[in-house]
Parts: structure tokens; sequence; C-alpha cells
């Protein structure tokens, strides 16, 4: 691990400070896994991640060091600014099954920039906007949304599987499946908005 | 001798004599507060009469200004000399401004394009100044009654404050010599405070609606983490809108009686002013009447509350859209809340109260002062920063944040409600062959069009190696600090040229006007020093007037009749200097009067000896001889 900027001294584990003289570090290269420390897996419990996120948080945010030197004060800024993106990366299932394709070497292409070549999920969503539009009463148009909501939950799982038998291909598939599935609770939700 | 002296001049203990302290202050659009914590205990400063609210109203005199109580009286006989709401107008440019509704409020000079200035009591003043004196006498009021130097504090802004009003608000603070240790957003301070107060845990919405402006939030409360989930709200939406609207009432009124009116400025300021009194009353009562003396006219005007809640009611649908809105964003339900809690003045108006109730389907809480919460939280953050706490805040953005792209759309990179301190990128491309230079233009809104949304800053990146259209791909770093406040920097990033622009969006204040207002400021400065010593001075006078007054009545009679003449003549002639603006003759009295009374003290001192020796306790002699120390002004509590 290298050595403290202020001292030389050693720095923990975490990466975070000085164990000789306690100054904060400068952010490392890691992912947000690492960030976050939890190993780099699918199959994450979100409560935990995010009690470890508010430990980490109360150690470096820049309002620890409001009275301490500018560049811990930097380094203070860029660690909480990592943090924020791991949650917010780590915390919905789409985006950390993003982020783990392409740590693992198989990224999707760029937000909204997909070409859906998979008949099945077009056909699919375009089925459950119709059920949607055809619903006649607020009750049942909040049945289709409860359905999308479960079969995205079905597919949660089938992505912890996937990822853990390292079927990178069949994962990429259904994190395109669950983001349809997202979007359109998303869209639901705010068609619903006065 | 001088036995009646009982400090040396210049010997007064000034305010920084103690180590300095960190306060917290709520910079309101009517009323201002500014609170202090130790140990985790915030307290509201308060005047001699137990006033914690200072109205952030302004009077501008010839030689003088006055913050306060004051300049707010003086609304009704010379409306003309004082501002009032100056936050409306923090960090707005001079086109931006035309478009707000309050420009009638202000008589405004547009004339030196970007910042907008005030024309007020025959001075041409920027809000930040303005602002920046509303400071600058909450600091003076911490460190009076702290008797301890103020320096640093935290600051709070509506969540819903952009870019340009927050860094307007930093720049003030430093006009008035305060370092901003934080701008914390108002609701976040008062969930702070209330949190902290009561123990609170789970989910809580903050329903802020104070003079000028609306905010609500969400929080997260849990083992001492304030997180915020999400933040909406309005700049110009508060109790100044409900006055707007009761004043346009009476307006109409007088319109029917004697046909439309030419009304200035100050009329209108007047006007609002008997409105807030009318709509306050209402709070308490049913109904009630009002006089209106405007361009030589007297009428009167009555209200009652069902006129009231007719007038404001679509303000108030207003705030319910907005707080449903962001209920929608923290993807929450009302019935999943463990509680509202209402903060700001505005939300004593009984149609608040029960469209709030109604709403969110439970009774607010209200069991900390609205008016005081906001200051306590900020006065405990600023203890956290500087003395460190168990407590965390994690705030968030309020408003998207994004870049023009072509056809004069927005494509957003920040969006409202992300987690600060925030640093994203995204990468845009060249859509021309051969091109060098890209304009890069940054927007804070949540509308599509360009032109809907708040222009914050233009800058250029150039040094692009030319390459066919769609080549090169520029990265655009948006960083936002635990201020709020945004960076922007732009690279080329195919080439390796790195060429990097970092801007920090400017409100139209350029630079050199800040550097000047400084100057100023700190002239100011030392006219404060000046004022500080003349006060010294005065106490000091006070006291020795004070003492020989206590040695006369005691002790007359040692004095020849000539004798007595010209100590009364001397103490006559430092009472009248006192009354002056200058320092130098005050203390020359004094030290005339301690020379005038030197063989009067010497006699004393002899007659006391002979008491002493005749069984006078030697305690008791000291005490008379230091009669007059009672009238020491109170110090601070510490
Ligand atoms: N009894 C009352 N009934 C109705 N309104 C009231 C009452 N008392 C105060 N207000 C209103 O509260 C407003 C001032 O509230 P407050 O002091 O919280 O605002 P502020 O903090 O100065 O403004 P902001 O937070 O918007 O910058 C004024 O519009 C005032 O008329
Ligand atoms: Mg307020
Ligand atoms: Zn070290």
């Amino acid at each position: 691990m290298a050595a403290c900027w202020s001292c030389s001294g050693t720095v923990d584990r975490d990466g975070l400070f000085c164990e000789s003289c306690g100054a904060l570090q400068p952010p490392r290269l890691a992912d947000h896994f690492a960030r976050l420390g939890v190993p780099a897996a699918f199959d994450i419990a979100v409560p935990a991640l995010e009690r470890r996120y508010f430990e980490l948080q109360r150690r470096i945010h820049p309002d620890r060091f409001a009275a301490r030197l500018p560049n811990e004060r930097e380094y203070s800024q860029q660690h909480a600014a990592n943090l924020n993106d791991a949650l917010q990366t780590l915390k919905s299932p789409v985006r950390r099954a993003e982020y783990l394709l392409a740590l693992k070497g198989r990224p999707m292409r760029g937000s909204g920039q997909e070409t859906v070549d998979d008949e099945e999920i077009l056909v699919h969503a375009m089925e459950m906007r119709e059920a949607l539009a055809e619903a006649a009463t607020p009750a049942a148009a909040d049945a289709v949304v409860a359905d999308a909501r479960g079969q995205a939950e079905r597919v949660t799982k089938e992505l912890v599987t996937a990822f853990a038998a390292n079927d990178l291909a069949g994962a990429a598939r259904l994190t395109l499946r669950l983001k349809y599935l997202d979007k359109f609770v998303e869209d639901a939700r705010e068609r619903r908005r006065p | 001798m001088s036995l009646l002296q009982i400090h040396e001049p210049g010997q007064t203990p000034l305010p920084h004599a103690k180590k300095s302290i960190a306060v917290g202050i709520d910079l309101g659009t009517t009323n201002s507060l500014v609170a202090v914590s130790e140990n985790n205990k915030p307290l509201v400063l308060r005047d001699a009469q137990g006033r914690g609210l200072v109205p952030s109203a302004v009077l501008y005199q010839a030689g003088s200004m006055h913050v306060g109580e004051v300049a707010r009286a003086a609304l009704q006989d010379h409306p003309e000399r004082v501002v009032v709401s100056i936050k409306r107008l923090m960090g707005r440019g001079a086109e931006d401004v035309m478009r707000v509704a309050d420009q009638l409020q202000y008589e405004l000079d547009t004339s030196s394009g970007g910042m907008v200035r005030v024309k007020v009591g025959g001075r041409v003043l920027t809000p930040v100044e303005i602002s920046g004196h509303i400071l600058e006498e909450l600091r003076g009021r911490a460190e009076r009654t702290l008797n301890r130097e103020v320096r640093q504090a935290v600051i709070t802004v509506p969540a819903h404050f952009d870019d340009g009003a927050r860094t307007a608000t930093k720049d003030a603070a430093k006009l008035a010599g305060l370092q901003v240790l934080r701008l914390v957003n108002e609701p976040t301070a008062a969930a702070l405070a209330y949190g902290l107060d009561k123990g609170a845990q789970g989910t809580y919405a903050v329903y802020d609606l104070g003079g000028g402006t609306f905010d609500v939030s969400v929080l997260r409360l849990e083992m001492g983490v304030f997180q915020v989930l999400a933040t909406g709200g309005h700049v110009q939406l508060g109790g100044d809108d409900f006055d707007r609207a009761v004043a346009e009432h009476f307006l109409i009124d007088r319109t029917r009686m004697f046909g439309a009116e030419k009304l200035t400025s100050p009329d209108i300021r007047r006007a609002m002013a008997v409105a807030r009194q009318a709509r306050e009353h209402l709070t308490e009562h049913e109904t009630g009447s009002w006089p209106l003396d405007l361009a030589g006219r007297l009428t009167w005007h009555s209200l009652d509350q069902a006129t009231l809640n007719a007038l404001i009611a679509p303000k108030v649908e207003q705030t319910i859209a907005i707080a449903r809105g962001v209920l929608a964003d923290a993807k929450l339900d009302a019935a999943e809340l463990n509680g509202i809690v209402l903060v700001g003045g505005a939300t004593r108006t009984p149609l608040v109260r029960r469209r709030v109730a109604e709403f969110f389907g439970r009774p607010p809480l209200t069991d900390i002062d609205p008016d005081e919460v906001v200051a306590l939280g900020a006065a405990l953050q600023a203890e956290a920063l500087t003395r460190g706490s168990d407590a965390l805040l994690l705030d968030v953005t309020p408003l998207s944040l994004g870049l023009e792209t072509m056809g004069g759309l927005v494509e957003k990179v920040v969006p409202r409600n992300t987690p600060i301190p925030v640093s994203l990128a995204q990468e845009f491309t060249t859509y021309q062959d051969g091109q060098t230079a890209m304009a890069i233009h940054v927007l804070q809104g949540e509308r599509e069009l360009v032109s809907e949304n708040r222009s914050l800053a233009r800058f250029e990146l150039h040094g692009i190696p030319p390459m066919t259209a769609g080549a090169a791909r520029i990265r655009v770093l948006f960083s936002v600090d635990a201020d709020g406040l945004l960076t922007v920097s732009a690279e080329e990033i195919t080439t390796g040229t790195r060429q990097q622009v970092a801007v920090k969006p400017s409100y139209g204040l350029s630079d050199s006007e800040m550097a000047e207002m400084l100057r100023a400021s700190i002239e100011h400065a030392k006219d404060d020093m000046t004022e500080r010593l003349l006060r010294e001075a005065r106490v000091d006078a006070e006291r020795l007037l004070l003492a020989i007054d206590g040695a006369l009545r005691a002790d007359g009679d040692l004095l020849a009749d000539g004798e007595r003449r010209e100590i009364d003549r001397q103490m006559q002639e430092l009472r009248r200097v006192m009354a002056g603006t200058d320092r130098t003759p005050i203390l020359d009295g004094v030290d005339a009067l301690n020379t005038a009374t030197e063989t009067f003290a010497a006699r004393r001192m002899d007659r006391g000896i002979q008491q002493a020796l005749a069984g006078v306790s030697v305690s008791a002699l000291a005490d008379r001889l230091v009669a007059g120390e009672g009238t020491r002004p109170p110090g601070a509590a510490k």
C-alpha cells in the first residue's frame, strides 16, 4: 500500500487515513464495490450497503474536514463524491448490473443507445404499454404496474443466478429486460403525477 | 491620585479579547436570526428586549444606516429610505430580475448591466451589499452578546436557491467580514435542530414557507445521519406573495374610488407592509380594517378570513403541488412519513395549516418555534464544523444541472436530488469536420428548453485537434461541492491534448466589482472600529460620572463651594461632548475630570482611613471607593 502523503507513514486497511499521523489520504483508484468494501458481485443486500456508506461518510465527509488543511479538504470532497456515486450506482439493480458487466469487460452500450435486437423484449415492452393504455380504471392501471414490478423482481433473481454462473451474455440480456421494466414503471408513475 | 478611576482609558475589554466562535445565521427574506451552539445546545441570540428576530430591513440615511426593527418601523414614514425582502433579488442579473413580479417593490438600476442594483435613500446598492449590511448587524449582535470575536458562520439558504444566489450569499458574507463555513439548506437545518432536539427517527417532511421562499424536503433521520431524499420548492413563493395578493386587493378598491392611480415603488412597499399587518391579524381574528395613506389620499380597507383565503388559495395550492412532486421524487406516499415539520412564519396562516394537514393526512408538528428552528440548526452545524459532532448532514442538489446541446435543448448531467458532493462527467463530440473549439453553456433547471432554464456560465474549449465530425471526445465534468456550488471543467480526451478549462459560474457580479465592494467594506470596518472606540469612551466617561455622583452624594461636604462648582462644570462639559461623535474630546474630558477630582479623591481617602481606624471595615471601604461598579454594561453570559 502507498505511503502517507504527509509523513510517509503506513496507510490504513481502508486506504483512507494514515496510521501514524491520521491525515486523510487521496482517493486511490478503486471500483465502486471496493469503495464500499463489498465483494464485486451482483448479489448485494442494499441495507447493509447503505450502512457501510453512512459509516464511511461519517469518517470522510467534507463537514468533518472544514477546519483542516486545504488538501485534506479536497481529498474529502473527492472521497465523498466517489462514495455518493458508488452508492447511487450499486443501489439500483439495473445500474449495478451494468456496472458489473463493464467491470467484467462486457459493457453494455451507453444509456439510451442500445438498439433492441432482442425481438422478445421489444414485443413484451409494447404489450405492457398497450395494457397500461387500455386500463380503464386507476385500479386496473395499478394492476399492470404491479405486474411489471413483479416481473422486475423475478428478473433481478435470475440476474443473481446468471452472475453467479458468470454467464455474462445471459446477464446482459436480463439487464436489458430489467431496464425496460424499470423504465415502464417509472413512466407509469410519471404519468400519474398531476 | 485618581481613586475614582475604575478603568484605565482604553482598557475596557474589546469583544475580541476572548477566543472567537462560529455562529449560525438564518438570513431570511423577512427576518434574520443569529444563534450559537455550545455542547450541542443551540441558543438564539436576543436583544435587550428578548427579541431574537432581526427584521431583514435596512434604513439608509445620510451618514448612517440601521438594520432591523428601526428600519422596519421607518417603512411607514420613509419607505424611500428602506429596503426590505432583498433576498428575493440575490444572485439575479439585471435582465433576469425584470421578469420577477417584485420589480415594482424596488427602484432598480439596471443601467450598468450585469448585476441588478437598488436605489434607496440616495444610494445605489447591489443586493449583495445590502445583505452584507444585514449580516454585519447580525455579526455585531453576536459579538456584543457573546463578548467574543465572530469571524465564521454557517449561513442557511433556501434549498431551492440556484448557484447564483448561493454564490451571492457567500459574497455578502465576505463583505460582512464572515467566512462561510458552509451554506446549509434551510429545511435541512430545521431537520437537524428538530431531530437532535426531539430524538426523531424515521422519514420526515419539512414544509418551510417563509417570507419570500418555499421549500419542502423529505429526509431520513437515522442514527445521527440526516439524509435528504428529495427536495423541491420555489424561490419566489412566500408570505410576500400573499402580501402582494392582499395589497392588490386593496389597490383595486382604491381604483374603484379614484380610477387608476400613479403609485411609486415606496407606495407599493408601504401598501405591502399594510397588507402584511392585515394578513397576520387575520391569523387570530375573523375580520379587521386597515388604513392606506398613499399619494396623499387616505382610504380604509376591510378584510375577512374568507376573502383572504380566496386571495391566497392559488399560492397555497402551488405549495401543495410542489410537495406532491417531492414525495414522488422520494418515491414515498404521504402515509409512509413519520411526521411533518412546519417551518417559517407564513405557516401560521390558518389556510396553510389546514391544507398541509389535509394533504399529508395528519396534523403537522410545530413544537419547535417555526421562526427559530432554522437558525438553531445552523448553529448546531457551525459547532459541528468547528468542534466536531456525531451528526452528519447528507444533502442533495435541488435543481438539475446540464449543458446546451443542438437545437436549444438541455442535456442533463447532474439530475436534481443527486447526493452532494458529486462529480459527474458527460462526453460530447464535435458536429463539424475540423472543428477546433466548442462552446459550452451551463444551465440549471428542469425545463427542456435552454431559454427556460437559468444560464449559469458560458465558456469555450479551444485547441481541439481538427478531426472529422464526431471523432473528438470532449469530456465535461460537473463538480458540486458540499455548499451546493458548481465547478465545470472540459477537456478533449482522444488526443491527450488535455486542453482544460474550469469555470465557476458568476451571477453578474464581476471580480473587479466584488474587489471594489470588499475594499469599501474594509473602509467601513474601520468606521466600525471608530464606532466601537467611541462607544467604549462613552462607557468609561459614564462610569466616571456615576462614580463622582456617588462620591459627591456621600462626601460632598469635603469640597469648598468653588471646588464644587468647578467639578460640576467639568461634569457638564463631559456630558456635552459625550453626546457628540468625536472620541477625543471625551477622552480629554475624562482626563480633565480626573485631574479636577484629584484633591477630592485624596480628601475622601483621608476620611476613609480615619473612618477605617474608627472601626469601618476595609472591605466596606473598598466597596464605597468603587461606587459605580454596578454601572458596568451587562457583559457576556460566559
Ligand atoms: N401570525 C402570522 N400569521 C400569518 N403570517 C405570519 C404570521 N407571523 C409571521 N407571518 C409571516 O411569515 C413571514 C415571515 O416568515 P419568516 O420569518 O419565517 O420568513 P423568512 O425566514 O424571513 O423568509 P425566507 O425563509 O423565505 O427567506 C412573513 O410573510 C410574515 O407575514
Ligand atoms: Mg426562513
Ligand atoms: Zn501520515
